[in-house]
Parts: C-alpha cells; structure tokens; sequence
C-alpha cells in the first residue's frame, strides 16, 4: 500500500477544502470518529485528520481540511486529483459510540463540521431524532447543508455576524435547541477546543450526556508517543487510542489548549521557512521563464 | 574498537563505535580459547555457534563466519551493536573469569557489516509450501519469525503501521547506536527472501487479526506489535509543556528527522538544560540525542544506584564520557510550572537503599526532608512502557492482568493460528530478545503448519545423536511428510 491517489477534490473557500483519498480496505473498515495520520512527502510531518466522510463502493475516504499551518497550506497547493499522498494510516481510535440516544444534538464548528456528519447520520440511521447545529464565521463559508439537511430533522445554523442563520456561536444553537426540547438525551460536539469548551458548560447544568472529539498533537497516532495525553478529570488518557471521543465534562480544556501550544515558535519557523522558498522557487520559475523565451527579453535590452 | 572523540561525537549523529578492521578482528578472535564447554552459545538467546564463527574469522575466512552466523542470526550487523553482551555471552565466557571476555559483539558487528561491504547474502533454496504466514510489526520479532518462515518457503507479508519499517530499530535506537543504512541493508536481505513489507497499515483497526485467519487467506499469523505505551510519572506537573515520553523525542528525532528541522516539517522541543528520568538504554539514547541536538546540560535522574541502571554497560559509559550528568538515588516529586504552562524546573528527593525487592534489587527509600529544586526546561520520561491497547481493542486474543497477550510455552495465542512474541508478551525487553521470541514463535508455528523444521536437525547434529531417528530429531512431532517423486 503505497499509492494513496486524490480522486476528488473541492474547495469551500479560501481556506477549507474537501479530498476524497482512494483506499478501499480503509473506506470498509471505516466508522464515525476514527482519523487517519497523513504525511504529505518523504520529509513531512504526520498530522492527524478526522475522517469526515467513507464511501463503501467507491472506496474512498473523505477528508475536509483547514489550511492553517505549514503543511495543510501546503496541502491546499500540492493536493491536486490524480496527485498522491507519500502515507495515509488508518482508521484510527475507537469509533463514536452510537448510543442508542433518542434525540441527540450534532453540534460542529469550523473543522468539526465535516468530522460530525458522519456521526449526524450514524445517530439517523440508528432511528434518533437528530438536531445539527453548524457553526460558521459568515454565510460565505457554510458548506455540506444539503447534506446536514438530509440526515437532521432540525438544522441550526449560526454565524458569528448573522449573515445566515442566527447570529451567534454554537452554544447559542445548543441553549434554542435544549429550550425547545426538554427530552435531549445526548450531545456530541466536535470543533476548537474553546468551541467544545463553550459547549460542555453549555450542557452541564442541563446534566445532558456531551460527547467531544479531541485533536491534540500527535506523531505516531498508535498509542506509542504519549505526546496527545489529555486530562480526564484526574485520569490522564492517550486520545489516538483511548479516545478521541471523551465526556466533555470531564475534560480539561485548558490543559488541552496549553498543549496545542506547545509547538507555536516552530509551527512559525516551518511556515517562514516554507513561504520563503516558495518565494525562491517562485523567483526561479520566472527567470527561467525570462531564459525560455529570449526575444522580449533581448527587446528589453535594446 | 576505536571510537569517536566524546568531545565531537556529542554534535553529531555519526556512529560512535567505528567498528573492527580486519586487524583488529583478527587479534581479537585470536583471544577465543574455543573451550570445550561453550558457555556463550547458552548464553545467547538464539543460541549462534560462537566459537564457530569466530574460529573462522581467525582463518580469514569471512564469508565462512557469516555462514555461521546466519544459520541462527539474520541480522548480525544489527545485533552485533545493541545486544547486552556484558549479560548474555560475553558474561559467560570463559576467557572473562580472569581476563577481559571476548569482544564477541564487535566480532559478530565487523562479520556484519564485512557482508553488507561486500553484498553477502544468504539465501538459502527454499521449497515453496502452499502457506501464507502473515507478520503484524516490523520490529525484530516480527522480522526474526519473517525470515524463518520465508526460509520454510511460506508466504510471508509483514505489516507495519508507520511509514518505514523496522519498528523500534527504526523510532527508537538513534542512528549513532544504529546506523538507518544498516537496517535498510538488513531489510533488503529479508525482502531478497521474498518477505513483503505492507507500511501505513494499522492491524486492529484496518483488518482484525480474526480478518487475517478467517477472510484474507492467512494460514498463521505472528502478533509482535511491541509494548509501546509509554508510562507517565503520576507526579504534579506531567501534562506540562516541556514533558515528554523518551518514545515521543526518540521518535520525532529518528524517525521524522526532526533533528534537520526546518528541512523536514516535524519539530522537536529544544532544551537547554535536560533531565532524562530513568537508566535505561533508553534513556541513555534521550540523553545522548539531546546532547546532539544543542542543550547544554544533560542530566540523568534514577531512583536507584548505578549498580541497578538496567542499560548496556557501554552505553552508560558514553554517556559519561560524553558529558551527561548523573544522579543516581534521586527521584522526582513534582515538574514545577512558569506559570505559562511550561516546565520551568523539577523537584527530587533523594533516596537510599534499603531491602532488596521482588526484582532482587535493593529497593530506594526517600530520604525524609532531602527534597531540592533543580532548573530544567525538558523533562523526558524513560521509565518503560506498558502494552499497547489495540489488539486488545480489536481482538479475542486472551490478555494477562497487564495487558499483554497471553501465551502458552510455545507462544500460541488464545486464538488457533495466531502466535505472539517480544514486548508485546514479555513486556519491554531487548532486542535480541524479541528476535528469540520471534524465532520461537516460528519453530512453533512451523509445527502448527506441519512444516519440517529445518533448525531442529540441524543443531541436533552437535549432540550424540541419541535423541534422533532416521536423522530426524524427535522433537520434531511432525516428521511424516512423505514426498514421493
């Protein structure tokens, strides 16, 4: 297995993009909330993506990407169909519990949007009366309605300036939905850390079951570097094999949030280094460009 | 053997140990009294016939000694540099009651690395068999079992989950202890057997091991995934930035190459001043790794003496040499915090010896009021790992109270076909060891297909012969296949 071709792709907006990676054995083994670790070439780093979506008979998996670090910016570049990834390893994590829960509310927020359909659906196909609330910036970056649609029998969605839906965060969305129906068994929220923060204090004192996707550093993703460790009360967990899914309430997420922070002055310096030689390469490509074709450049001189 | 300067080798990544030359090999393997008793054959796990070897090397005959070699031992070259001879045949070795033992792992290293030289392998005619073997970890038990079951004519695939194989070869043992190019080399030898390698491929969760046996045509299947999980102290401050497990910087800095960041994009936490927690080889390999990678001081922290560090001899000794500094009977209380969310420093205590414990070793006690406050920005955790959970996860497979798999004396699983070997039985062990386990799981599993073992007869022939028949060793309970031409 060392082919992992990039049949799809489709660009939300500026920065969030869709790839659809062939790989059938992964697409059958597959479930809601596993991830796959993905290096991009032979010198990139192993970064970890919830799996957003699987298609059974097509064979592929799914992948919604923000870029906001070197290497998912870089992604956004090089990720073309008919391009490949260097290693995809997966699926990772035990899958999301799909309770038997009645009514259930599917909250995600900027990269959680994607990762929480599949368990939007899961809930539907189990026979639970689901409510989605997406969260967005503005009404430019809302993407996969129609596909929230078909799966919820209500659907939320809230922008942080109004311009669709009701302005406000998710936890606005999650207080209209839990006013309105009293009989909420279970909420599963996936986004920022600060996101499903807001979301579990939003829950607490309603003493409704919150489920979240954690999505701290990892390297291997197999339970061998100890380097996503996260605080469960005053257990501490591995969340590439004990989770990602955790009781919200339990979790610290300032600790996760501290974590996340660990590698900040790098991410800067492989960011600079990066855009530096794009710059280089960018310089190159023109000069030889400028050789390629003497004659306006000889007219230049006279 | 000639080795680096301490001075310079603590900047770079180069090997440390050089290696025998020919002369060097020569006068040593001169030292080998070839003593009738043959301690250091028992002496090693997989039981290579030492004197043999090394009487060869003293006739020049280097091709000869790797023939040797590679009867019992794939990977000399790999073996040759991590195994603890101190504890297994140079321990036992006669010469060693009054003078210095045999260096028999620089010999077995200089016959390994001769061969990779010169293009040496051994292949030897394999008949095919109708079986398909599949091998879940691509450490050394995974690739010690592959080659014996190649050898046996099965089809072997072995699956990896990172992107490379080799396992701990590969993550965990820095290239200065371990060179990549000589475990490439040993790989190709095992893939020149016809061993395919499947990398990206996460057994459990991808296909289960009951997949493996029931739907993908696997006639036996070896499980030796590695312990892996790294332990945490407990101690206030575990989660703070700054502290890490020794798999975690090992990994990022072997594996990913994080030690030519920004030229590959995965980073590693630089430190200044370094406390490694253990006396492992591990952590002998944390240390000395962040010694290269630019801190000024490097500190060892154990709780016990350095009579009862549990790494090689020679590794602690470079540590020394090279500046690392120890501080035997001190344990940490707590990881002290910037108040930012870093590690800003760490607090001991020291201890002292007092009754030997269930490991026979003196067991430390805390010196009451001995507590002292040290400044260290990286803490690496290198006190062992526990087992990985997965297959525990995603199979039937019978689990002891640890968590590891459980085996009956031949390595059988709870799961018909399905045999297990190296960390992930024994707990966190050593290299050879996993190799010994990896080739016992094959013996067994080679019974368990009805495959003549084509070991057995062979080291019986050193014995009186009273204990075969026809030639073949009785051990052997499967000796009726027939074939008539």
């Amino acid at each position: 297995m060392s082919n992992f071709e990039l049949v799809k792709r489709e660009d939300f907006s500026d920065v969030t993009y869709l790839l659809e990676v062939r790989h059938p054995m992964m697409a059958k083994a597959a479930h809601p909330g596993q991830f796959v670790i993905v290096m991009l070439h032979e010198h990139g780093e192993r970064i970890p993506l919830t799996i957003a979506d699987f298609d059974r008979n097509k064979g592929t998996i799914t992948l919604v990407i923000q870029a906001v670090g070197k290497t998912t910016r870089e992604m956004q570049q090089a990720c073309q169909v008919g391009t490949s990834l260097y290693a995809m390893v997966g699926p990772m994590g035990i899958p999301s519990p799909i309770s038997h829960a009645k009514k259930v509310v599917c909250v995600g927020g900027g990269l959680g949007v994607a990762p929480v359909f599949p368990q939007a659906r899961a809930f539907k196909e189990a026979g639970a009366y689901v409510i989605g609330v997406l969260g967005f910036r503005n009404k430019s970056l809302v993407f996969w309605e129609d596909k929230f649609r078909a799966c919820c029998d209500e659907f939320i969605v809230c922008t942080d300036d109004g311009s669709a839906g009701i302005k406000g965060l998710v936890t606005e969305g999650i207080k209209q939905a839990i006013s309105k129906h009293t009989d909420i068994d279970e909420v599963v929220a996936i986004g920022p850390p600060i996101m499903m923060k807001g979301c579990a204090e939003a829950t607490r004192p309603h003493n409704i079951k919150t489920m979240v996707s954690l999505n701290p550093l990892m390297v291997d993703g197999t339970g061998m570097c100890g380097g996503c460790r996260v605080k469960l009360g005053d257990k501490v967990k591995f969340a590439c094999v004990d989770g990602p899914d955790f009781d919200g309430h339990l979790v610290d997420f300032d600790d996760l949030m501290t974590r996340l922070r660990r590698y900040t002055k790098e991410e800067r310096m492989a960011m600079d280094h990066w855009e530096k030689n794009c710059r280089m390469q960018k310089q190159i490509e023109s000069a030889s460009a400028a050789l390629a074709s003497p004659a306006p450049a000889s007219a230049a001189k006279r | 053997m000639r080795e680096q300067d301490p001075q310079a080798r603590a900047k770079n990544f180069e090997e440390v140990a050089c290696g025998y030359d020919v002369k060097d090999a020569l006068r040593e393997s001169e030292r080998c009294m070839l003593c009738p008793d043959e301690p250091c054959i028992a002496g090693c796990p997989v039981g290579i016939n030492i004197p043999g070897f090394i009487q060869k090397i003293g006739e020049k005959d280097f091709r000869g000694a790797y023939d040797i070699l590679t009867d019992t031992n794939l990977l000399p070259s790999i073996c040759g540099r991590v195994c603890p001879q101190e504890n297994q045949c140079e321990g036992v070795c006669t010469v060693g009651e009054s003078l210095e033992a045999v260096a028999i792992g620089r010999l077995e290293r200089f016959v390994g690395d001769t061969a990779i030289k010169e293009g040496w392998v051994n292949i030897p005619y394999i008949e095919p068999t109708r079986f398909k073997v599949g091998v879940v970890g691509s450490g050394p038990a995974g690739m010690a079992c592959a080659a014996d079951m190649a050898k046996a004519g099965c089809d072997v695939t072995v699956y990896e989950a990172f992107h490379q194989p080799g396992g701990v070869l590969r993550y965990g043992i820095p290239d200065f202890r371990l060179p990549n190019e000589v475990i490439d080399a040993e790989i190709n030898n095992l893939r020149k057997l016809g061993v395919k390698f499947e990398c990206n491929t996460l057994v459990g969760r991808l296909f289960t091991i009951e997949q493996m046996v029931d739907e993908m045509g696997f006639h036996a299947v070896f499980v030796g995934v590695g312990a892996g999980y790294p332990t945490m102290l407990g101690i206030p401050g575990d989660s703070l930035n700054g502290v890490l497990s020794a798999n975690e910087l090992l990994t990022r800095c072997n594996l990913m190459r994080a030690k030519e960041f920004p030229n590959f994009d995965t980073p590693l936490p630089l430190g200044h001043r370094v406390a490694v927690v253990g006396a492992g080889n591990t952590a002998m390999d944390a240390m000395r790794v962040s010694l290269r990678l630019g801190a000024d001081k490097v500190y060892c922290i154990y709780r016990r003496s350095r009579k009862e560090a549990p790494a090689r001899a020679e590794e602690v000794h470079h540590a020394e040499q090279e500046g690392i500094e120890f501080h035997w009977l001190t344990n940490p209380v707590a990881i002290l915090d910037d108040g930012k969310g870093s590690a800003r420093g760490m607090r001991c205590i020291r201890m002292e010896l007092g009754e030997p414990d269930d490991s026979g070793r003196r067991r430390p006690v805390p010196i009451a009021g001995s507590e002292f406050d040290f400044e260290t920005d990286l803490i690496v955790y290198a006190i062992g790992t526990n087992a990985n959970p997965i297959m525990g996860q995603t199979s039937k497979l019978k689990l002891n109270k640890w968590g590891y798999i459980g085996t009956d004396e031949n390595l059988a699983t709870s799961v018909a076909g399905v045999f297990a070997g190296g960390d992930i039985v024994t707990g966190a062990a050593t290299v050879i060891e996993a190799m010994g386990a990896g080739r016992k799981a094959a013996r067994s599993m080679k019974a368990y297909l009805g495959i003549r073992d084509g070991n057995l007869p062979y080291m019986a022939q050193r014995g009186d012969g009273a204990d075969r028949l026809f030639g073949i060793d009785r051990r052997e309970r499967n000796f009726a296949r027939i074939r008539v031409a």
